[in-house]
């Protein structure tokens, strides 16, 4: 590979890493929204974002045979999983967060491990009654072709994408839309209504918020359904993305997005997404280390590759943290004696 | 329980006197257990017999068995009686009933090793309060450290850097060396000099630490190919009797990895320090799973010998074990001597100054900063000392297992173990041996029991076979352990008392516990019993 070659490969490298960092900042905002008022690291949210994974799953397969719109099924299987991901999360937080709302705070993060394990041997269990563990999707027909093939109506943004030699698909493209909106919403949802003014001034204060007329505890099942709706819609894209899904299957991505809330400065919602991007192309670019290392002849290089993508993940968290220990965009709060 | 109910101090009421009912419980436990563990006898029990070797049955007598130690701990009772329950129990009936069946001896280290682990991982988090999700890597640490000497793969590793020695390496030796001796004296002479740390000298000392880990690995790498014609001579390991060398060293290493990845992080606090010690703990583990010629990646590293105690061995023989018993014998009770051990250092340690500073920043970090304590070096304290006893443990484990591989070594094992602290109760020692005992039983004998005695239950669909459910059973016990006491199972004292003074009141700045503490004239030591107010806290100095 010479270099002529080489930049469109580090683009489309960089361009896969964002796809798969938009992934990751979606399920890293339902970290980030249940921490910033909790204060808690809902270990059960990998498998609220699984459960959204089989739910869209099923739509999918339901649908299947229907002639209906693409797009139209994909809506379905969107609104579908943030319903049910969503009430869970809202049922996980009433029977195992709520009742120790005043015990010491390692004490819900043991309850979430054990929601968690639980939620993964239920949903094993309802597939495997059905005789399926692997869920493998069957994607609307076009969504896994190339995004803005000749005939298609853009035609001159897939001139522009082969020019430079971006390789997308169409569902990455839709990846990125929904994101986007999704994140635009919940942008709206926090930041210009009532409802996340009160969400945001729980999350200061739960007792003077009471005191000015706030029901917390209404404001935190309202975090955690939004939380588990961003859960459904990440399961979905992650579906979409990765094509298959098991029971188990929400623990990497999960570590990887609480990473990424992690980097971002847990708590906030910009860095969520900050981080998200940055691990997503940091573990692309680390997958490909090995052809960097054998363009340039560097020995030690080559052997670097895809097996290395969690660790250079968290050491790229390490040295972030060093050198800003609340990151990227967290907020350093000053304590006052 | 007597402890049931945490709110009320357990002097209020004197608990009876139970001392024949503790002789009669161990009686009858210790009868069941050696009959139900006896293949010759139980065939001649007809149904009894066949109701004995039922799998829960035998899961529930293991466990009331185990419960005897417990009770003998709890329960007001003369102190022989104690002894002789806890003693007996522990040397005596259960090797004897493991003679028959070794799983017993197998599930009863295992026991141990967590137990260990948990009462390593307590001081770190329940101490010291440092939340770490990666304390398994410790663990590993230990374990490859004894692995890779202790098996083949030494004399693999030697091979390999015979066949590809690189550089001349006298040469390499010398400056390996010559670099290790030059930048730890100039690490040293930084540190003692330097009062203030300015940004020249923090950047020296990070070019001359960095120096030192090359300096290090040069030497230990023209080390391995100078000694590489020693390869042929290696095909079983190092010999055994090293063991206990590098047991030593086991601790050595995982404390000084412990360090290593303390001195970076523990500037941060709460869920980021979290986070970290979860990536590095899974650093640990990739690396094990990809440095193929070390590790032996995914495959794992077999066989890995114990120490060969001859004497030992001669006895086992003479009480009537088999020669292939002698192994797991010899680690159960040295596994018992370590438990000891640990615990009598953290009880030390836990009435020590440095247990005082790890609670205090438990508590306040701030204040306890303005109080004089220094905080880095005594959360890097903590840190080693889990670490060490991980290191250990993981060394006793590999023996145990006679094989190691990356997959002992997950997240998922690091969460089993801060389980078995909270569930136990954070920061009381017996709590966290409970903790342990209890996560380990149902993970290795109830459920699986559950399972087999449930798997040819016609009416029970294979799907839901408690067999394939056993996460989901533990995930319930775990949910609703801590729903009912979430302070865990025998809280700690001390800490109780915070908590519910905290419920009596809202406002944070009046949280002060100067008056919890000294209720009654007694002052609550973290870990054990109640200290009198004029012992000093600080030791003797």
């Amino acid at each position: 590979m010479d270099l002529a070659t080489l930049l469109p490969f580090i683009v489309n490298v960089i361009v896969g890493g964002l796809v798969l960092g938009f992934v990751y900042a979606i399920i890293a905002l339902g970290y980030t929204m249940v921490y910033g008022v909790l204060q808690l690291i809902n270990f059960a949210h990998s498998e609220v974002f699984v459960t959204g994974a089989v739910v869209g799953f099923e739509i999918f397969r339901v649908l299947a045979p229907s002639p209906m719109n693409g797009y139209l099924k994909l809506l379905i299987a969107l609104v579908a999983a943030m319903a049910v991901s969503g009430l869970l999360n809202v049922l996980i937080e009433r029977l195992a967060y709520r009742p120790l709302r005043n015990a010491p705070k390692l004490v819900p993060l043991i309850t979430a491990i054990g929601v968690s394990l639980i939620l993964q041997d239920v949903l094993r269990i309802i597939e495997g009654f059905q005789g399926r563990f692997d869920l493998t999707y069957t994607l609307p027909a076009g969504f896994s072709g190339k995004f803005c093939a000749a005939e298609s109506s853009c035609a001159a943004v897939g001139n522009v994408l082969r020019t430079v030699g971006i390789d997308l698909q169409l569902k990455d493209v839709i990846l990125i839309v929904v994101s986007l909106l999704s994140l635009g919403v919940l942008n709206y949802l926090v930041n210009r209504t009532r409802l996340g003014k009160a969400i945001r001034a729980v999350a200061q204060d739960r007792v003077t918020a009471g005191l000015m007329g706030i029901d917390a505890n209404r404001m935190i099942s309202a975090t955690f359904l939004i939380g588990g709706a961003l859960g459904g819609i990440s399961g979905v894209l992650f579906g979409m993305k990765f094509g298959t899904v098991n029971a188990y299957s929400g623990f990497d991505p999960g570590i990887i997005a609480f990473t990424a809330a992690v980097l971002g400065g847990i708590g906030s919602i910009p860095g969520a997404v900050l981080g998200g991007l940055v691990l997503g192309v940091i573990q692309n670019l680390i997958g490909v280390t090995n052809v960097f290392g054998s363009l340039l002849h560097i020995a030690n290089l080559e052997s670097i590759n895809a097996s290395y993508q969690r660790i250079g993940a968290f050491i790229v968290l390490v040295l972030i943290l060093i050198f800003k220990p609340t990151g990227l965009l967290g907020k350093s709060n000053v304590e006052k004696v | 329980m007597t402890a049931a109910n945490p709110s009320a101090p357990r002097r209020a009421r004197p608990a009876p006197e139970r001392t024949s009912l503790l002789l009669l419980i161990f009686l009858v436990t210790s009868g069941l257990l050696l009959l139900s563990h006896n293949g010759d006898l139980i065939g001649t029990l007809g149904g009894v017999g066949s109701l004995l070797q039922n799998p829960i049955v035998e899961a529930v007598v293991v466990s009331l068995f185990l419960a005897n130690v417990l009770f003998a701990y709890l329960w007001r009772a003369a102190p022989w009686a104690k002894a002789l329950v806890g003693l007996g129990s522990l040397l005596l009936v259960l090797p004897w009933a493991g003679q028959e069946d070794t799983s017993l001896l197998d599930l009863s280290i295992q026991i141990m090793i967590f137990a260990a682990l948990a009462l390593g991982l307590n001081i770190v988090v329940g101490l010291a309060g440092l939340l770490d999700l990666g304390y398994v890597a410790f663990f590993a640490v230990g374990a490859y450290t004894w692995g890779i000497f202790g098996s083949p793969r030494f004399g693999e590793i030697l091979r390999y850097y015979g066949e590809n020695p690189g550089a001349t390496n006298a040469a390499t030796l010398a400056f390996g060396l010559f670099l290790t001796a030059v930048t730890a004296a100039s690490m040293v002479y930084i540190r003692r000099r330097i009062v203030r740390p300015t940004r020249l000298s923090t950047w020296s000392f990070g070019l001359a630490s960095f120096g030192l880990v090359a300096g290090v690995l040069l030497t230990g790498r023209a080390l391995l190919v100078l000694n590489a014609f020693h390869a042929q001579g290696l095909a079983t390991g190092i010999n055994g009797n090293f063991f206990w060398l590098f047991l030593a060293l086991s601790v050595m290493a995982a404390a000084i990895v412990g360090v290593l990845i303390g001195l970076p992080v523990l500037r941060l606090k709460g869920d980021y320090l979290a986070i970290i010690t979860l990536g590095l703990g899974e650093v640990i583990r990739v690396l094990a799973n990809n440095l193929d010629l070390f590790t032996a990646g995914s495959q794992g590293i077999t066989p890995i010998k114990s120490a060969p105690v001859p004497w030992f061995d001669r006895l086992a023989g003479a009480l009537g074990f088999q020669p292939d018993q002698y192994y797991l014998l010899f680690l159960y009770l040295l596994v018992l001597v370590m438990i000891a051990l640990i615990l009598t250092v953290n009880i030390r340690l836990d009435r020590s100054r440095i247990g005082r500073a790890w609670i205090a920043i438990r508590d306040d970090e701030v204040a306890a900063q303005a109080m004089g304590v220094p905080l880095v070096q005594t959360k890097l304290i903590a840190f080693a000392t889990g670490a060490s006893f991980a290191g250990a443990m993981g060394m006793i484990f590999a023996a145990k297992q006679t094989f190691i591989s990356p997959e002992s070594f997950n997240l998922f094992q690091s969460i089993g173990v801060l389980a078995m602290v909270i569930l136990g109760g954070m920061g009381s020692f017996p709590g966290v041996i409970l903790g342990a005992a209890v996560v380990t039983l149902l993970n290795l004998r109830i459920l699986p029991g559950l399972g087999e005695a449930t798997s040819n239950v016609a009416w029970i669909p294979q799907q839901v076979n408690p067999g394939q459910l056993q996460r989901l059973v533990f995930g319930v016990i775990l949910v609703t352990i801590m729903l009912l006491r979430p302070e865990g199972l025998l809280p700690n004292r001390r800490r109780t008392l915070e908590l519910h003074q905290e419920d009596n009141q809202e406002d944070e700045s009046a949280q002060g516990n100067a008056g919890a503490l000294t209720t009654g004239g007694e002052v609550y030591s973290a870990g054990f019993a109640p200290q009198k107010e004029e012992d000093r806290a600080g030791g003797t100095r």
